[in-house]
């Protein structure tokens, strides 16, 4: 995509209107593009007076009630950062809990939503990080110190379920820590492979396998 | 300017909360959420509650959706307080965002028909005066500066934020193309950014609201 095609997308984003997709693949630029973090900043404040812009109605007072008492179990059982991830993840939690933390801000609070209450977080296979799937297969890829690829070419993600892989979409490295949203859904028991392939992708792998993951 | 600087004053629902907690900005109620107070919890909503729910109901147009949306907002604020960094965002701004986007992710499940016309929903009242004040001027000052948007970018905003459409519900809707859709809905916020910077910053010729409603 552009570059200013995709900056221009922080309104949208900040407006909510995006499709999943579209949210999952902007959060993904967002988590290593500065700026648009401070332009969907600013839009998130303008967004945020829209919300002013409709008459403020008291809600029942019953729903006061039920939210500090859903709160109070949730508390009962749960530390209130991490603890979601934590359940299911026992190493490399650290992992998970900063992208959400660090690289996202209070932008990661979708990205968690989208990959579901309780996504599974499978360590890779030739780099350090893990794949984030999500119950109804939405995935994310969170890779640690991946190398740029060499000029001319991308990673590309691929989908192995049956006899093809099938593209799930191209990335780049940035610095530190890399989040890929995969344009297409994984579901249980498929494989998910990274390769490097000539710029702008290809539909069939050609290069070597740098780094996998298998979905249980 | 005595009365725009009521704008950093807490709106509240009028439900009695503690009086300590009532002096701490947003920001620090946040910080105590993330510790697990409770308390605090229950200040943010009495101070954004009913702002909260007449933006779900707005978007939504169904009393039970809307307080879905608003009971998982707030949700999300307990269980996500821990993350949110005060430097980068707004507590106010970031309570708004999380129910906007429940709202939207529910009406969008449930295909309601988003262009009907709002029913009236009686005020039941439970706002002190000042806060009833604060709001309608904070409201009017929004519809002004939606009124001096192009008809295009206001139509593109409003629908968007509003009516929970997509990008491309939205080009489909208007007959346009995305790139039309998309850069109207940026230029637009944009414009609404500077028309609705801090008060003080203002353009001078900011009309004073009226009080029809």
């Amino acid at each position: 995509m552009e570059r200013t095609e995709i900056h221009e997308l922080s309104a949208a984003y900040a407006l909510d209107a995006l499709d999943e997709q579209e949210r999952l693949r902007f959060e993904e630029h967002l988590a290593h593009c500065e700026e648009c973090q401070e332009t969907v900043a600013a839009f998130h404040d303008t967004a945020a007076s829209l919300a002013h812009g409709v008459e403020a109605q008291p809600p029942p007072a019953s729903l006061r009630e039920r939210i500090l008492v859903e709160a109070r179990s949730e508390s009962d059982k749960v530390v209130p950062l991490r603890s979601r991830w934590a359940v299911r993840v026992s190493s490399g939690v650290a992992a998970v809990a900063a992208i959400a933390a660090i690289a996202f801000g209070i932008w990661a609070a979708s990205l968690h939503d989208q990959l579901g209450e309780r996504p599974q977080a499978i360590q890779l296979t030739g780099a350090n990080g893990q794949l984030l799937v999500g119950p109804e297969g939405a995935a994310t890829l969170v890779v640690d110190d991946l190398s740029a690829a060499p000029a001319g070419k991308t990673y590309e993600a691929w989908v192995i379920s049956g006899e093809v892989p099938e593209p799930a979409g191209t990335f780049t490295a940035g610095d530190g820590r890399t989040a890929f949203a995969l344009t297409r859904s994984v579901p249980d028991g498929a494989t998910v492979a990274v390769t490097v392939e000539p710029a702008g992708g290809t539909e069939a792998p050609t290069g070597d396998v740098r780094f996998s993951a298998s979905a249980t | 300017m005595a009365v725009l600087a009521l704008s950093r004053n807490p709106v509240r629902a009028g439900i009695g909360s503690d009086r300590e907690l009532a002096h701490l900005s947003d920001e620090a109620l946040i910080a105590l959420v993330a510790r697990g107070d409770d308390g605090a919890l229950a200040e943010l909503y009495d101070r954004f509650g009913a702002v909260a729910y007449g933006l779900a109901l707005r978007i939504v147009r169904d009393a039970a959706l809307a307080e879905d949306a608003v009971q998982e907002g707030f949700l999300t604020v307990w269980r996500n307080a821990a993350r949110f960094v005060a430097e980068r965002a707004k507590a106010r701004t970031w309570i708004l965002t999380l129910v906007h986007r429940r709202a939207v992710d529910l009406v969008r499940r449930e295909q309601f028909r988003r262009t009907e016309p709002l029913q009236d929903v009686p005020e039941t009242g439970g706002r002190t005066a000042q806060d009833e004040a604060w709001l309608r001027l904070e409201r009017a000052r929004v519809q002004e500066a939606l009124k001096r948007l192009s008809d295009q970018q206001r139509e593109a905003i409003e629908l968007a934020y509003y009516g929970g459409f997509t990008q491309s519900e939205l080009a489909d809707r208007l007959g346009e193309p995305l790139g039309t859709v998309k850069s109207r809905m940026f230029t637009g916020l944009s414009r609404l950014r500077e028309l609705l910077g801090e008060p003080g910053h203002e353009e001078e010729q900011w009309n004073a609201p009226k009080f029809t409603s």
